[in-house]
């Protein structure tokens, strides 16, 4: 006996038998003489057998064809052969949602300026391209060169990608993009889970310079901040420390230039 | 690219339970993952070859999963609402069928971090600490997912205005009180 006092987590941990022996057998003896807790747990040990009994039978469903994955292993070697039929389809997609995008901005809020502006513009702008399996970013990894050479002269100044690989982010490309305050650039990230970040920076005429400030677009957070003339708003779903830390780097590397 | 086909493909059926009890349709469940496939077939290259095949490709269905739910909230759907559509999942026996149907519907209502959690750690058996990496949160956040998830369903299914004392009465298979 440790003498440890049970916790919440180890009445969890006794439902999923994640104990070892020793804690067990105090867990045993405290519910021998805690009723209500005893109660408890036995009811999260029935929850979770009838659970599983309820969802066993999806596991043992026929896989339909399309879960081939064989034939889907195929499809991507073709498929990265010919990067401009991607390329199509991405043109039609983006098209649409262009267009759908474009009959609902008369009914949106007053755009907000500065700083809370380029925030929206970013999770405006995260909501269109991170969810996109096709052609997420216009110029990839292999073209990154060429990116921030267009970008820079677009913006008659010199743009850099922040290097997130510290915190598990891969740069994957990105592309030019119209806000309600001229030309953005998007730069997106990926982690090996495929969690995408999405960095939005443009010239601002307001705000200039503004301290890193936390915001929120609908379940999405972010960091939006200005030094020098151009603003970063750096948006994505990843738990917010985290989002904060990643944030603060870019922003410490962005600075250097 | 021989391994994706080893380790991957054991995992398909695991991969449907959990989007379809995540999200509530089953043509949009296996839509996911079918995207989570062809993702995983895309970046198998890329990943990090010291994390687990297992973690990493539930991560993929997972955010692939919480998007789409948000999507689907955003035009108004409810995770909830497909919870009496008895296609969803197929029940065995009649005597079972009532309790599994009553515990699929307060599923349903559990918010989706919660769920999550109840799902991968009671069915999938990811250890807390798998279930950590699936869902890139700390362990501690796991387990009060967990607690706050498994007492909203008990509640749930058994009331919550019941005392410990009517609930004994009601409830056969407690042993130990006598």
């Amino acid at each position: 006996m440790t003498g440890r006092p049970i916790s919440e987590d180890d009445l969890q941990a006794y439902v999923d038998d994640a104990l070892d022996e020793s804690r067990r057998g105090e867990v045993v003896f405290y519910l021998r003489r805690h009723l209500e807790a005893d109660l408890r747990v036995e009811s999260y040990r029935m929850q979770r057998d009838i659970l599983r009994a309820a969802l066993a039978p999806v596991a043992e469903e026929p896989l339909p064809a399309e879960m081939d994955l064989a034939r889907m292993m195929e499809a991507h070697r073709r498929a990265s052969l010919a990067p401009w039929r991607r390329r199509a389809v991405a043109l039609l997609i983006f098209s649409a949602g262009a267009l759908a995008g474009w009959s609902l901005h008369v009914l949106v809020d007053p755009v907000p300026a500065g700083i809370a502006a380029l925030a929206r513009e970013a999770g405006e702008n995260y909501d269109v391209y991170a969810p996109d399996l096709l052609q997420p970013v216009e110029l990839g990894v292999a073209e990154r060169t060429t990116l921030v050479e267009w970008i820079s002269k677009r913006f008659s100044r010199p743009v850099t990608v922040p290097d997130l690989t510290t915190f598990g982010f891969d740069f994957m490309g990105g592309r030019l993009v119209a806000t309600g305050h001229g030309p953005a650039v998007l730069f997106m990230y990926e982690d090996e889970a495929g969690t995408r970040l999405v960095m939005l920076s443009r010239p601002m005429r307001k705000d200039a310079d503004a301290p890193l400030e936390q915001h929120s677009h609908g379940s999405i957070v972010g960091f939006a901040w200005a030094d020098g003339g151009m603003g970063h708003s750096l948006v994505g779903h990843v738990p917010l420390d985290v989002m904060k830390s990643v944030a603060e780097e870019a922003r410490r590397q962005l600075a250097k230039i | 690219m021989k391994d994706i086909l080893l380790q991957i493909e054991p995992l398909i059926p695991g991969l449907r339970r959990y989007a379809r009890a995540l999200v509530r349709n089953r043509a949009t469940a296996d839509d996911l993952v079918q995207d989570c496939l062809e993702r995983a077939v895309a970046t198998w290259h890329r990943r990090r070859k010291d994390r687990d095949p297992r973690s990493w490709v539930f991560a993929i269905l997972h955010n692939l999963a919480v998007n789409r739910l948000r999507q689907m909230q955003r035009q108004g759907h409810r995770r909830a609402d497909a919870a009496g559509d008895d296609q969803l999942f197929a029940q065995r026996t009649q005597e079972d069928r009532l309790q599994q149907r009553d515990l699929l519907r307060a599923l349903a209502e559990l918010p989706e971090d919660q769920c999550s959690v109840v799902l991968l750690v009671g069915v999938e058996d990811f250890t807390y600490a798998e279930t950590a990496e699936v869902l890139a949160v700390p362990i501690g956040t796991v387990i009060s997912r967990l607690a706050r998830g498994r007492e909203k369903l008990r509640r749930l299914l058994e009331g919550d205005t019941t005392t410990p004392r009517v609930r004994l009465r009601r409830r056969p298979y407690l042993r130990r009180v006598k």
